[in-house]
């Protein structure tokens, strides 16, 4: 851990945590006011979002969950300029979601991990780089670093289909990773993945977060997961789409890791959610579900 | 060791082949399988189904009289002969269809207009334009460049070929899924390097099949061409001129048929031999 934190310590500059105070001062990462998102076709409009609001300090790790359909993925997609808005306000880092993109200023995660079949792991994860003409020592370099941080530096010459699912979303966020940005968007990066992988998974971006000191908006539908990697959890509601609450479960910087899990609190988080969710309480105590 | 097993079993094939000409020749009825009145099986006589010997050893013999170059020879040069038109039409076609294709994934509005045509392209009889392009063919004089037969031909080898690789290709342009693009355009990349990237490496395990497909076509419009034309030298012409020689020389009309099939096994194999070279991109994804 402490050779590849070094490395990405190089990598970063300066300190990833440092900076990330520095910055909390500064602009948001993620500055959303009175978004709506209504899609229109023949058969009418569906409103997907309505009146969100949301700020993601940099350096926040931010949960958005929720139902199927209550429009989570479209919000991200939407901070990621893949779709626009129909009303309301959206920064990135105080430039507009188009400006952000063109700049490389988040690095972008999906449920399927999308790494080109034909690219090795290597070549995949430098394909940012190479598409934004950086010279291939530097290049080089980076594979390097990152390889070694995702604990596949053995593999950097295979190709995705010799890997398995947990490997591939590795290299996926590996890749989204590559340009160093400030913010990370994860659209269900692990709901592909097995219980056991997952949690593996959780525990390395956990760990990548906590040395990266990039801000994280991360899509899930597992309440755990949330609670698990998050700062603050958003809880939507669907059919309009609309953050219900917002649950702080704990102060930035906090460890994460496997006694997490077993820890009290954890449990208490995880019910505070589930309640926001629900709308009320659980009937009666049903333990704790994993996923 | 797969591909030693692969070359085996097609060798078997053949031999197979050959065993069935042989015992159908020695026990089928002279006459052949009638049912309900018609031939659905050939008669076994020398003169319709001659002795595989006998195609083998009528290669070696001279073609015309008794002396002479060998069957073999005048065929294998024929053989030359179409295979340089079929290749020309096959490359013409390869790059027209992917032209189209190249057209029609980047306007929606062109693969709307064009492919209705693409598709309506193939249903028209080559008896019928074969004529049609050698007339406009006689009428193009580019500098001191005169139009001959032999382009005609590639012409229309060109014809039957683009139409694969622009259906396959568009099809391969089209292949890369939604996450892919999607994160082509969190990079901010345009619709070339898009294209460079992604949709033509994506598009090669679809090309390939295409290609094969399109160097099929080139060679049969080839050998087609060359009889609807008239032209001279190649193996369509061969084919027609020894079927007349049948009734005397049973062995001989065989002899252009095996080089038609031998110049259809080299395009083949050519497109195999491209195909090992983009290996790299004929992976197949694995869902994560």
């Amino acid at each position: 851990m402490t050779s590849s934190t070094e490395a990405l310590r190089q990598a970063q500059g300066t300190g990833g945590t440092a900076q990330a105070t520095e910055r909390a001062q500064a602009t948001p990462a993620v500055h959303v006011a009175g978004l709506d998102r209504v899609f229109t076709s023949k058969q009418g409009s569906v409103t997907a979002l309505s009146g969100v609001d949301l700020d993601v300090a940099p350096g926040e790790f931010v949960s958005l969950i929720g139902p199927s359909g209550c429009g989570k993925s479209t919000l991200l997609r939407i901070v990621a300029d893949l779709d626009s808005p129909t009303d309301g306000t959206l920064e990135v880092f105080g430039k507009s979601a188009r400006q952000a993109r063109l700049d490389q200023d988040y690095g972008i995660a999906f449920q399927q991990a999308g790494l080109l079949p034909w690219r090795t792991v290597a070549r995949n994860i430098e394909l940012p780089l190479a598409l934004h003409k950086v010279g291939l020592a530097e290049r080089r370099a980076r594979v390097a670093e990152l390889v070694e941080l995702i604990g596949l530096a053995e593999f950097a010459g295979s190709y995705p289909d010799q890997l398995s699912g947990g490997m591939q979303q590795r290299v996926a966020i590996a890749r989204a990773l590559a340009e160093r940005p400030r913010l990370l968007l994860m659209d269900e990066p692990f709901g592909a993945l097995d219980e056991m992988t997952r949690e593996r998974m959780q525990n390395e971006l956990a760990r990548i977060c906590g040395e990266t000191g990039a801000a994280v908006v991360f899509v899930t539908h597992s309440i755990p997961e949330a609670v698990f990697l998050s700062d603050r959890v958003v809880v939507m509601s669907p059919r309009p789409g609309r953050i219900v609450s917002v649950v702080p479960v704990r102060l930035p910087g906090t460890t994460r890791d496997e006694a997490l899990r077993e820890d009290a609190s954890f449990f208490s988080a995880v019910a505070a959610v589930r309640e926001a969710l629900h709308g009320a309480p659980p009937a009666a105590a049903r333990g704790v579900e994993n996923r | 060791m797969r591909r030693l097993r692969a070359y085996g079993l097609g060798l078997l094939g053949l031999v197979l082949l050959g065993v069935v000409w042989e015992v159908y020749k020695a026990l089928g009825p002279a006459a052949g399988v009638e049912v309900g009145g018609r031939v659905v099986l050939p008669r076994t006589s020398d003169r319709a189904m001659p002795h595989l010997t006998d195609i083998a050893g009528r290669l070696l013999e001279p073609a015309l009289g008794r002396s002479g170059d060998p069957l073999w020879q005048v065929v294998g040069h024929a053989c030359l002969f179409s295979l340089k038109i079929a290749a020309i039409g096959w490359v013409v076609g390869v790059v027209v269809g992917m032209a189209l294709a190249l057209l029609m994934q980047r306007f929606r509005l062109a693969e709307a207009a064009v492919l209705p045509w693409v598709v309506l392209s193939q249903t028209v009889p080559l008896i019928a334009i074969a004529p049609l392009i050698r007339r406009w063919g006689s009428q193009v004089h580019l500098g001191s460049y005169a139009w001959s037969s032999q382009d005609s031909v590639a012409v229309i080898a060109a014809y039957l070929a683009f139409f694969p690789v622009a259906v396959g290709m568009l099809r391969g342009l089209k292949a890369p899924d939604a996450t892919h693009l999607d994160l082509m355009r969190t990079y901010g990349s345009g619709w070339r390097t898009t294209l460079l990237r992604l949709r033509l490496p994506a598009s090669v395990p679809y090309l390939i099949p295409a290609l094969r497909l399109a160097a099929a076509a080139a060679v049969i419009g080839t050998v087609v061409a060359e009889v609807s034309i008239g032209l001279r030298g190649g193996i369509g012409r061969l084919v027609i001129e020894y079927a007349q020689a049948a009734g005397g020389d049973p062995a001989k009309p065989w002899a252009p048929i095996i080089g038609a099939v031998l110049v259809g096994l080299v395009a083949a194999g050519f497109v195999a031999l491209l195909g090992v070279f983009l290996h790299p991109y004929r992976r197949s994804e694995v869902a994560a």
